[in-house]
């Protein structure tokens, strides 16, 4: 198993070499060079533009950006005033070393602007997860024990619906109902607020957050309910009539320790490994939610810079992104060979 | 299998033609079962109905893109079943006319999903070796890409770029930009489905009888592969129209004035409140769509499939 991951990462190593080199291309060959856009004329004058592109590194060629960007310049020294002579030492130190380079629009390090943002997107992701959990599979358990019944079939409607919503459109019905339509009946206020985490200049409260809450978490949350409790469900459906539930019932255990000690406990093996696969996508998918409710999280980070076209953070965050996704991958067959000794990886 | 011969002598044997009759009962069978899904048999009700409607968008009286500003943001009436937008548009006709550009963006991905994803899978699986692993590291990379992101960063270039066919994030942009990112299921598909039935016996009788590798691909294995291909492909479809959709409304899909569904939506944000209409109709459109797809494509799986063999694939 060991050689089995050691191997896994050491091909996700060129992988990710030639995934970084691909974006980094796309990025720098997109027209008007990754300054267009930039500065608040669209075309800046031509010796402004000059300053714009030295300081960023821009006027080297690209194979050259590519190993600064990769590598950093420390090492090398640089033409800082444009005189054509390269006088200062560098001060770049590459993605190797951590250091993502420096935002167009901020002109702080990629990594702080990240840093900041990160934290939020984790702290919804998680609530969200947390609420999908806790819906998803008491309802798959339960639609797959009573299968066809009242139940089971509302609910596999339901989730069919709640696939086919696009998440977006959610979050704007979300708002409409419960931001435009209905009130508080003792303040007359709107029921839950439309955006941000927080209340503008309110204290800290638990009450507060929480209601913040609660629109984008259901927005975020639907799609992977319809989804996880339909997967459990068949899932469930798949191991009740194995052998080993047979036996479990013919020794005597009550129907409710079958279920929950040995199917369950099967049935949860494949959902384990497509939810580490899902990973990222939950992540991507948080991008709509944070744009709808004005979430200060990475998905509105690499909106913003997706339309300022600042590439250091457009990069950064893809090849994290990147990263996270080999990761993720990587743990759901790790997964699924801990939790499954039939599996067996050489 | 690469040990056998595999153009050797095709001359010299004859190939003889199973009879067709099994194929034609076949076909039925499938029919029967799909007929007693009742999910699958309204899905395809609706969505012919959304097809039909598109397709004779035209009949309206109104102009898609012609602005009526004395009649603005009116509200739906008999007049105007989904009411006016900012510019006095009928939102139907709109509607109708968006449903054009998101159904054929959804066509188009599920061709360019099947015409890299089939060859792709077929030649990893059949052939093994090198060629499987080339191109399975591709595949694996792609699937690596943080899709959404790739997504938006490729039509943000691309909107800024004039290509011949490919104007200004079109039709025919979008479809290539999604397609690009959601060919790999299919391709892994197919190669499960190649990997397995080129063991079986009636391929090495094949080989026997001297038959070329690509026609033992294309007569002998794919049709035997079609049915999860054909259901992977009808969800793709809804896919598709869900990224488009997510695409233009985060404005980096189709452009405005030309409407998707997705568009009206994001032109709707900013009046949604004081007029909701503008924001329900183009979502319920996106929304019915869909959850037809989903119902026929559930349909087509129990239908081709009835021991579900499909949710092993991941793991192949």
């Amino acid at each position: 198993m060991g050689r089995y991951i050691a191997r896994r990462l050491l091909q996700a190593i060129p992988m990710l070499f030639i995934l970084s080199l691909v974006l980094f291309v796309l990025v720098n060959v997109a027209p008007g060079g990754p300054l267009a856009g930039h500065g608040r004329t669209r075309r800046p004058n031509p010796e402004k533009r000059q300053q714009l592109e030295r300081q960023f590194g821009l006027d080297k060629p690209l194979p050259v950006q590519y190993v600064i960007w990769l590598v950093g310049n420390d090492w090398m020294k640089v033409d800082v005033d444009g005189d054509g002579i390269a006088e200062s030492a560098g001060e770049r130190r590459g993605i190797l070393r951590g250091d993502f380079g420096f935002s167009f629009k901020t002109r702080e390090p990629v990594l702080d602007e990240i840093a900041v943002r990160v934290g939020n997107t984790i702290y919804l992701m998680t609530v969200t997860l947390f609420i999908v959990a806790i819906i998803a599979i008491p309802i798959g358990v339960l639609s797959a024990i009573k299968q066809y019944s009242f139940f089971d079939i509302s609910v596999t409607t339901l989730s069919f619906m709640g696939q086919a919503i696009p998440e977006f459109w959610l979050g704007m019905i979300l708002i409409l109902v419960f931001y435009a339509w209905l009130q508080n009946p003792v303040t007359g206020e709107p029921l839950l607020p439309p955006g941000g985490m927080k209340s503008l200049g309110a204290d800290f409260s638990l009450a507060d957050r929480a209601k913040h809450l609660v629109l984008p978490v259901t927005m975020g949350a639907v799609g992977w309910v319809a989804w996880y409790s339909r997967f459990l469900r068949s899932g469930m459906l798949d191991v009740i009539h194995q052998d080993y539930i047979r036996t479990a019932r013919a020794k005597g255990l009550s129907e409710r320790m079958v279920m929950m000690r040995h199917a369950l406990k099967n049935a949860l093996i494949p959902l384990v490994t497509i939810f580490a696969l899902d990973i990222p996508y939950i992540f991507a998918g948080s991008l709509y939610v944070e744009l709808i409710f004005s979430w200060p999280g990475m998905g509105r980070l690499y909106y913003q810079s997706a339309q300022g076209r600042d590439y250091p953070v457009l990069m950064a965050i893809l090849i994290i992104g990147a990263g996270f996704t080999v990761i993720a991958n990587l743990m759901a067959d790790i997964a699924y060979a801990y939790l499954d000794p039939r599996i067996r990886y050489d | 299998m690469s040990h056998l011969p595999d153009q050797a002598g095709s001359n010299q044997v004859a190939e003889f033609e199973v009879p067709v009759s099994g194929h034609e009962s076949m076909m039925s069978m499938i029919w029967q079962r799909f007929r007693r899904h009742p999910g699958a048999i309204a899905g395809s009700i609706v969505l012919g109905i959304l097809i039909l409607a598109v397709i004779f968008a035209s009949l309206s009286p109104y102009d898609p893109e012609a602005s009526d500003l004395a009649n603005r943001l009116q509200p739906p009436s008999l007049a105007h079943p989904f009411g006016t937008d900012a510019l006095g548009r009928d939102l139907l006709t709109r509607c109708l006319y968006g449903g054009r550009i998101s159904m054929a963006v959804g066509f188009l991905v599920v061709l360019i999903t099947l015409g890299i994803g089939i060859p792709v899978g077929a030649i990893a699986g059949f052939f093994g070796g090198w060629a499987d692993n080339v191109l399975m590291r591709i595949t694996d990379a792609a699937l690596s890409l943080p899709a959404l992101m790739v997504l938006i960063l490729l039509s943000a270039i691309l909107r800024e770029v004039e290509l011949p066919f490919f104007e200004r994030n079109n039709v025919l942009t979008i479809a290539f930009v999604i397609g690009a990112l959601s060919w790999m299921t299919v391709a892994r598909l197919v190669r499960a489905s190649f990997l397995t039935i080129r063991e079986m016996e009636f391929i090495t009788a094949a080989h026997c009888m001297g038959a070329a590798s690509l026609r033992i691909m294309v007569r002998h294995i794919l049709p035997n592969a079609v049915g999860p291909i054909i259901v992977e492909a009808t969800l793709e479809m809804g896919y598709a129209i869900m990224e488009e959709a997510g695409l233009s409304f985060l404005g980096f899909g189709i452009q405005p004035p030309t409407p998707s569904w997705g568009n009206l939506l994001e032109s709707a944000w900013e009046h949604m409140l004081k007029h909701p209409w503008l924001a329900i109709f183009p979502g319920l459109m996106i929304f019915m769509t869909i959850i037809s797809i989903n119902y026929i494509g559930d349909g087509l799986r129990d239908a081709f499939d009835p021991h579900k063999v499909l949710q092993k694939v991941g793991e192949v």
